[in-house]
This record gives structure tokens, sequence and C-alpha cells, in this order.
């Protein structure tokens, strides 16, 4: 347009004053600009880099192998196997749909699977890059398998896992135990959770010794830092730190031992224990029927399960230390032991036994109702008189009796890593006044006295008894024997002070009950005389009066119990015997405790010259029928090697 | 016959205008343009594919038609000035009705061998027309009510186009944009100081009206205000942008990590790394230092802009020269606040260093007719 010159000067002046003034706030801005880019960059830099790295590394744990669990001769009972699994990341699972079709074709993963596959990959808790098992425990031909179809199966990651295996099955389940996988129960009743059991498919010890000794078996994880990016997909390794194994753990127990003690216990509910007298090292704690450990570390079926709870001869607990049973005849060792501390009778002092005492308005019974006639110390043992013994519980009181059973082992939980272990029940005065809210009767002493009433003891507690009147000392059940190499000490061993006297002629009765031909267990007798067993019957009731043991069903019939010790003149090892609801102690448990008593000095199926001649053709019957681990055993463990 | 074209002789003619060009200014715009190139090939992984390439090539073509803009006469661009902004406004309404929905917002036409967006043409068309009108109207109604309300009409008709599509970002740079040119041209401070009460008032009635039956603007528009209030509230949702975007900031420190060491840019914590928040890139692996002499040769484009606008004679000259500077500075101002969290995400480039054809052609477009401005200006009587 057209303008004047002083127009044109005016609009030039008016623009330069605007832009000058514009001019000077935008460059005011970007020094404003420029002050926030110091403030971001470099006052708080050391606060955003640390936030950058924590946006860039994930650390991940490493599983560390868990220690081995070996028996005394270095067989391992518990071992970690290769397992194949094939395994999917939510990064990598763009074809899902394909790949599971095709898995189904070549490893036959059931509608079901895939579907609990498309569950988790949808869960939103689950990293990017976190492993979600898709098929586990592949056979080999599946695996490879999986692995030679890889260009076919985009985003499938064949893994090779560590998981736990027992070989030996049944025979350890009770004493070794199982792991499983770690449930958010498990999780909750833990004071301080370790990372460890974060990591996918890691497995916990649930009883046994793989849970009471978990802390040494687990190991510690490892660290693996990794450089991710935003999706979570692991870019690099940046540094790994390897974990370090769980220690190996070697047990008392020997496997041959224990086998045969399974194997001879058979189809009963029983268990027995062997114990080394010297050592207090368990050598064997049987338990049957048993079941396989292995079926729980995959996480057992509904199914199995339920029969394993519904079984009436209950395979879940292990006998030996959970098992409280009536002590019934092999209780009067303790009755015997303490009528003579107290002084209240000498050995060779009879007593006359006519079937039956009358002690207040009540009649008490000897288990022969025609009565034993005049019994001394020996033959009261010989013969297991009841009569001998009621008379000893009114002499002696239960006081003393209680506290000579708790020096010989009996009422008291020994510490060991086993589930469940009872205390078993040594009562007197004061624990009837506080449990039942009655006073102590006479008649509960002659109860006592035979091992019945309220008296309750574990096989386990047997043995230390048996063990302890062997040798006349505080001897003290041992599992461990070695943690890594490092030798577990030997606790107890210390003199018990019981005199040596008196013990002689109570272990002089237990020599006749297996060597008099009039003993109740003659019949179950050693014979080779460098071996001679000395022992005691016993046959707890389990209904309050006398059966006959054929006519009544088996869950009411008498506890049968035997607890013995060999050889007589040099004690190595005490073993007892229970057999619920089995009959006579002499007829049923004495057999067993016999034959186990031989394995164990032996180290092998004992020699049939150890047998009496009259018995040998049905011993060799029994034994080749027993189903051992034997020579097949022998073949596994080269091949495992 | 205007003053421009009366003194004609003293302009220069032919070849010889090449060397009339601010080479200053096209030196900075080059150097500005590096510092994206650099942070596009490191954002690749240190590779020219997919972005520094293409985004190379582009800049080359835009350089040659800026000189050939720059060529062209200023008052041909004054007399044009009416028509682009007819025709720009012609295509925004025609995009709002057939044109390409991308990335949420955007709206553009695609002509073959580019992406043009309208709202982009717009801003320079706007500035055009302003100038020019300021050029046509006598200095004594510039202030008054009718010759003011008449420029406000200009920028609002597509501010409120370019809002619907919806492009807060261009909107924002239209209204600015627009008014600068007004407060440069002498508009009267009253009237600012109205709309800035006004503005105070609306943003006052947004927040009010959140919510509410007349909401006035979008969910997502309000939410992006959120976050950028308080970013830590969502971390990983609405306000992951502008937190991740700060730790990339605040990890590089004074002189970063390192060309392509960057470790939020390179794992793609960064969002949008290569368009809007490539300035996160580069404070990362440059550091304080890196940033700020972006920061420099901005700061340098703006100072040649104004110094050859204050020295034109020519009103429509020196207020486009002003507006088209203005509306560059817009741009990196208002991309840098959001990525430094001094406002809310919106949307817009860092310009000549994003990644994005149209913008930047359009931009180097709107500096050839700045150096036109520049070449043809009125050498005065010497």
């Amino acid at each position: 347009m057209k303008r004047s010159p002083t127009e044109n000067a005016a609009s030039a002046r008016k623009v330069t004053r605007r832009a000058l003034f514009l001019g000077a706030s935008q460059l005011a801005f970007m020094g404003v600009l420029g002050l926030r880019m110091r403030f971001l960059q470099v006052d708080q830099a050391d606060q955003f880099r640390l936030l950058a790295e924590e946006n860039r590394i994930k650390i991940q744990l490493l599983p560390p192998a868990r220690g081995l669990i070996y028996d005394r001769n270095g067989t391992a009972l518990a071992e970690n196997e290769q397992t194949f699994k094939v395994v999917i990341r939510k990064q990598d699972a763009q074809e899902l749909d394909k790949v599971l079709a095709e898995l189904e074709r070549l490893i036959g993963l059931t509608p079901a699977e895939q579907a609990r596959v498309r569950d988790d990959l949808k869960n939103r808790k689950i990293g990017p890059s976190t492993p979600i098992t898709i098929a586990d425990r592949l056979t080999w031909e599946q695996f490879s398998a999986v692995a030679a179809n890889g260009p076919a199966l985009p985003g499938i990651t064949p893994e090779v896992g560590l998981s736990r295996h027992y070989p030996l099955k049944g025979d350890f389940a009770h004493l070794v135990g199982y792991v499983g996988p770690v449930s958010d129960y498990a999780l909750s009743q833990m004071e301080e959770v370790d990372p460890i059991y974060h990591i996918p498919d890691f497995q916990l010890g649930k009883s046994g010794v793989e849970h009471r000794m978990e802390d040494v078996l687990k190991g510690k994880a490892g660290i693996l830092r990794v450089e991710q990016n935003v999706h979570g997909r692991i870019i690099r390794e940046i540094d790994r730190q390897e974990g370090q194994p769980g220690a190996n753990i070697q047990l008392t127990l020997d496997h041959k031992v224990q086998n045969f003690v399974q194997a001879r216990l058979g189809g009963e509910s029983a268990a027995a224990v062997v114990l080394d007298v010297e050592t207090g090292d368990i050598i064997a704690a049987g338990s049957t029927p048993s079941f396989d450990p292995n079926l729980f570390v995959r996480g057992i079926s509904v199914a199995d399960y339920n029969a394993l709870l519904e079984n009436d001869h209950r395979p879940l607990p292990g006998k030996a230390v959970q098992g409280a049973y009536p002590p019934g005849s092999t209780f009067k060792l303790v009755t015997a032991l303490a009528a003579l501390e107290a002084g209240v009778v000498t050995p060779d002092e009879t007593v006359r036994c006519l079937g039956h005492v009358e002690v207040g308005s009540r009649r008490f019974h000897c288990w022969k109702r025609a009565g034993h006639g005049n019994m001394n110390l020996a033959a009261s043992l010989r013969h297991s008189c009841d009569v001998y013994y009621y008379e000893m519980a009114q002499r002696t009181g239960i006081e003393n009796i209680a506290k000579m059973g708790r020096r010989l082992g009996l009422g008291e939980s020994y510490d060991l890593p086993l589930s469940g272990i009872s205390s078993g029940l040594m009562p007197d005065k004061q624990w009837k006044l506080a449990n039942r809210g009655a006073e102590w009767v006479v008649g509960d002493s002659l109860n006592a006295a035979i091992g019945q009433g309220f008296v309750l003891t574990t096989p386990l507690q047997l043995a230390v008894m048996t063990a302890r009147v062997a040798t006349n000392r505080e001897v003290v059940p041992r599992l461990v024997r070695s943690i890594d190499g490092m030798e577990q000490p030997v606790r107890g061993g210390g003199e018990l002070g019981i005199n040596e006297n008196m013990l002689r002629s109570v272990r002089q009765g237990m020599f006749e009950v297996l060597n008099s031909n009039r003993g109740t267990a003659y019949a179950s007798r050693i014979a080779d005389e460098t071996q001679h067993m000395a022992g005691k019957t016993g046959t707890s009731q389990v209904r309050n009066t006398v059966v006959n043991n054929k006519n009544v069903p088996w869950e009411e019939r008498d506890h049968a119990l035997f607890v013995s010790y060999a050889p007589y003149d040099a004690p190595r090892y005490a073993v007892s015997v229970v057999v619920e609801h089995g009959g006579g102690g002499s007829s049923v448990a004495a057999p067993i405790a016999r034959d186990v008593m031989l394995f164990a000095l032996h180290g092998a199926v004992p020699p049939l010259d150890a047998y009496p001649s009259s018995q040998r053709n049905t011993i060799r019957e029994r034994f080749r029928t027993l189903p051992l681990v034997g020579k097949e055993d022998e073949s596994t463990e080269r091949s495992r090697a | 016959m205007s003053y421009l074209e009366s003194t004609l002789k003293t302009i220069p003619t032919g070849i010889s205008k090449v060397l009339y060009v601010n080479w200053a200014l096209v030196l900075l715009l080059s150097a500005v343009a590096s510092f994206g190139f650099l942070m596009l090939y490191s954002n690749a992984g240190g590779s020219f594919q997919p972005w520094a390439e293409p985004q190379m090539k582009r800049f080359a073509i835009g350089m040659v038609a800026m000189l050939m803009i720059a060529m062209v006469p200023i008052w041909f661009w004054r007399n044009i000035a009416g028509l682009a902004y007819i025709f720009t406004f012609i295509l925004l309404v025609f995009v709002e009705f057939f044109g390409h929905v991308g990335m949420g917002a955007q709206r553009w036409i695609d002509l073959g061998f580019m992406k043009l967006q309208p709202s982009e043409l717009m801003k320079i068309a706007l500035v055009m027309l302003l100038a020019a009108y300021y050029d046509w109207l006598p200095l004594e109604k510039v202030s008054r009510p009718l010759w003011v309300a008449i420029p406000v009409a200009l920028i609002l008709l597509p501010t409120v186009l370019v809002l619907k599509q919806p492009d807060l970002g261009t909107s924002i740079l239209l209204v600015a944009g627009g008014a600068i040119v007004m407060f440069a041209a002498g508009v009267s401070w009253i009237y600012f100081g109205v709309v800035i009460a006004m503005g105070v008032g609306l943003v006052s009635a947004v927040f009010a009206s959140r919510g509410t039956g007349w909401q006035l603007l979008n969910d997502y528009q309000y939410r992006r205000i959120d976050t950028f209030l308080d970013p830590s509230a969502d971390p990983l949702g609405a306000g992951y942008h502008i937190t991740q975007a700060k730790i990339a900031l605040g990890s590089g420190g004074w002189t970063g990590r390192g060309f392509m060491q960057g470790t939020q840019s390179r794992l793609n914590f960064l969002p949008e790394k290569h368009t809007d928040f490539i300035f996160t890139t580069l404070a990362e692996e440059f550091g304080f230092i890196g940033g700020f002499s972006l920061l420099a040769l901005y700061a340098g484009i703006i100072i040649f802009c104004l110094i050859s606008a204050m020295n034109n004679k020519d009103r429509f000259g020196s207020l486009v020269t002003i507006g088209i500077a203005a509306t560059f500075f817009l741009f990196f101002a208002v991309n840098m606040s959001m990525v430094m969290g001094l406002m809310p995400v919106v949307g817009v480039p860092l310009p000549l260093v994003s990644y994005g054809g149209s913008a930047m052609l359009v931009l180097l477009a709107a500096f050839g007719i700045l150096q036109s401005a520049h070449v043809h200006r009125p050498r005065g009587k010497r």
C-alpha cells in the first residue's frame, strides 16, 4: 500500500520496538529452558541415573542344585535328576495357536494343558521373560522331537531342569521324606521368605529330612543380571554369579538293612527300628506300608492321595517315630529295673503267681489264667508273668517306675530331623492330675507296670530303651552322620549309672526269653552262639479285654511287640518291632526281629545256619519270596555312577 | 507504487541474489538439522535406516526449495498470501471430511510422495496473511476494535478446525503465532492484557467444566493435564512419557553417556524417541552440554531472524519474518517445555530435528519466504 515516508518510519520504529520486546521475551524463555535443563541434568543427575539403571537391569535368580542325601555307605537316597521340559515366554508367544497345535501332535499336549498355558499367558502378574512351563517331565524322545522341530515351533524353548528323585522309592519315604512345589500356603508359613522360593518350579522340602533340613539342603541362589528393554526382552547378560549348591547329607541309615526291614515287614501295618547300641546311629527305621515319595514331587493326584489317606494301614505316617503304642510286656524291663533299684526285691526273691491278684475291689489277671507258680526275676521275664509285676508295681510305686522309664529314654522326643516325632507318654501322678483331673490310683500303677494303661512308646523309644539296658549307657539316637563331609557329633553315651549287677539279672532274663526252652520267644532264638540274642516279647491290648486274636476284626486285635539286642556277650544292635494288630509278640514280632537282627549283623541276607536247624526250610522259603533290592540294585548303582 | 517497489533499483537481481541470502541462517539451520541426523542415526541403533537417511534426503530437498523460494520477490508472496490462506483453509475443511486419520490425531492428505498436513501449511499461511493484512492496514486503524476483530477471526477460523482434529499442539501454535504477528504489528497492549485475563478465565472454566455435560476438552486432554501436574501418580500409564523422558534427561548429566550409549533410548524406554521426544535422546547421550548447544543454535536462529526483521524497512517483510521466527520459536519452546516437564504433552515436534516429512518441508519453505524478505528488503537510501 501507499504510505508516506513518515508513516513508514513510524511503522518501522514500532515494529523494531515490538521485535526487541519479543526477542527479549523469547530469549528469556530460552533461558528458563536452559535453567530447567541444568536442574534436571546436573542437579538431579544422580537420582535419575539410578532410575535409568533400575529400568535397564533385571535380576534373575538361578536355582542352586539341592543337596544330595546318602545312606551311611554312600548310596544315594535322594538325588537330582535332569528333567526335560518345554517353556514359552510371553515375549515370544506370537504364534501361540500354531505352536500349541504342533505340540499336541508331537508330544500329545492335552486341551486342558493348552488352556492352562493360555491362562498363564494372560496372567498379568507373569513378566514377559518369565518362562511358562508348557509341558514337564518329557521323555528323551519327546524332548528330542520338540528340539528337532524347533523351526516349526517359534517361541518355544526346550529346557533342562533339575528335579528331585528318590531311587529307592518307598523304602525311605518316611525318613528322607519328599519335596514338592512351593505353595502359597508354605510361603505364608515362613517368617522370612528366601527369594529362592519364587524361582519357578523350585522345590521345597515337605516332610522328613527334606523338610527338617531344608535350610541345609536348599543351597544359595545364583544371581544373573541381565539388561532388558521396555518389553522385558532380554538383550544381554551383564554378569552371572553362580549359586551355591545345597550341602550333601549323609545319614546313619543303611539302605540294605532298611530295604530288608521294609520287605520283611511286608504288608503288615508295622514298624521296626535298628539301632547301633554304641553310637545310637539309626541303621534302619522301617514303617509299612509305605508310598512312593516320587509321586509327591510331581504333585500327587487326588485319586492317589485319597487312596493313601483311606488305607486303614495308614501308609503316610512314619510309624517308627510317629506311632505311639502301649509297650505291653516289653515295659517289664523298666518295672524290673525300677524295683531292683528301689531295693524292694532281689533277683532271686520269688512271687507266687496264682493267675490273678486282687487289689482293692478289682481283680487283675495274669495272661496265663492258671498262674505261673513261684516266679523269680529271670523267670518272670522268661514267662512274662504279669502277677510278678503287679506285685512290683505295688512295692515300687509309679514315681520310681516313671523315673526309670525316662532314664531309659521313654516319654521324650529325640532331636532328630524327622517329621512328627512323638514323645510317647511316661505317666506319673502329676501327669494324671494335670491331664485327667483325677488322682493316681494303685490300679493305674498295676496297668503301667505291664505296659498297658496310659503308657505309650514309639518303636524308636523301645529300641533306645533296649540299647540302654544292653549297654548301661545313655544312648541317644542319631540320624545325620555328616553334612558336606563334616562328621556330626555322637551325643549322649554317658554312664546311665544303673547297678551293673541288677542290669545283669535283667539281661539274663532277656536271654532266657529266647534261649531257654521255656522262654516266650524260644522259637525265635538265634542258633549261632556268637550271635545269641536277648529280648522281650510284648502283646499290648487294644481293647480292655483279653481276646482271641483269630476271631476278632483286624483293628481290634492286639499289637505285637518285640525288643531285642545282640550279640548277647558284646551287644552291637538293638532292634524293636511293633506290628499293629499283629497278635502275639512272640509269634509275630519276634521272628521279624530275629531276621532283621541277623541281616544287620551280617550286612546281607543271613546264612541259614544262624537259625535252628528245624526252621531252616521255612526260613529259606521266606527269604526266597522277599522282594529285596539285591543284585538288581547293584546294577542300577553302576549305571547311575 | 509502494515504497518497496519504488526502491527496486537497490534490490539485487538475477543470479547475484544468491549472494544476498542470509547464509549464516542457512548454516545455523543445517547445524540444527545435523543434530537431528545424529540422533536419528543413534536411535536406530547406529543405522541410517529407517530414519536418518530419509530425513537427510528431505532436508536436502527442503534446502533447495528454500533457496528457490528465496529467489522469488517478496511481494509475490505478499500478493498470494490471501490465496494461500483460502487454499489451505479449504484443504483443512477437506481433510476434516476426507483425510486419513493417523496417530489418533493428525489428519493428512496423501500426495503419493509425501503426506501433507494442511495444519502445518496453515501456520505459515496465517502468518503471511496477517503480515499482508497489517501491511495493507493504515497504521492509525491498527488498534481499532473492528480492525482487531478481523485478524482474530482469521486466526480462530482454522484454529477451530485444527482443534477439532483434535490437535491441541498445532492449535496453540496457530493462536500464539498469530498473536505474535498482531503484537509486532503494533496492536495495543490492552487487547493482549484482556486476552490473557480471559485465558486465565478460560483455564478456570476448562477445569470447572470437567466431568460436566459441557466439558470443554476431551478426556484424554484432561488426562494429559493431570499427568503433567503429577507424572508420578501413574508412572506406567499416562505419566509414562514424562517420567521416562525425565529419567533420560537426568541420567545424561553434564556430558551425557556418549553417542549411542543412552540406555533409555536404546532399550526403547523412551516413547516416540524419534519424533516428539527426540530431545531426550540428545540429552541422554550428549548431556547438558549437548542439549544446551542445541538451545543455543535455536537462539542464534531467532536472533538472526529478528535482526533481519528489524533491518527490514518493508512492513510485510519484517512482520512475516517475525511471524515465522515466532512460529519456529513456539515449535521448539513448546516441545522442550513438554519434554522437560514444564508443559503438558501436546504433540509438537522439535523443529528440524524430529523425524517427519511435512513439518520439516513446510518449515524450510517458510524460511524460504523469510530469506526472500531478507534478500528483497529495501536497502534504503545509501
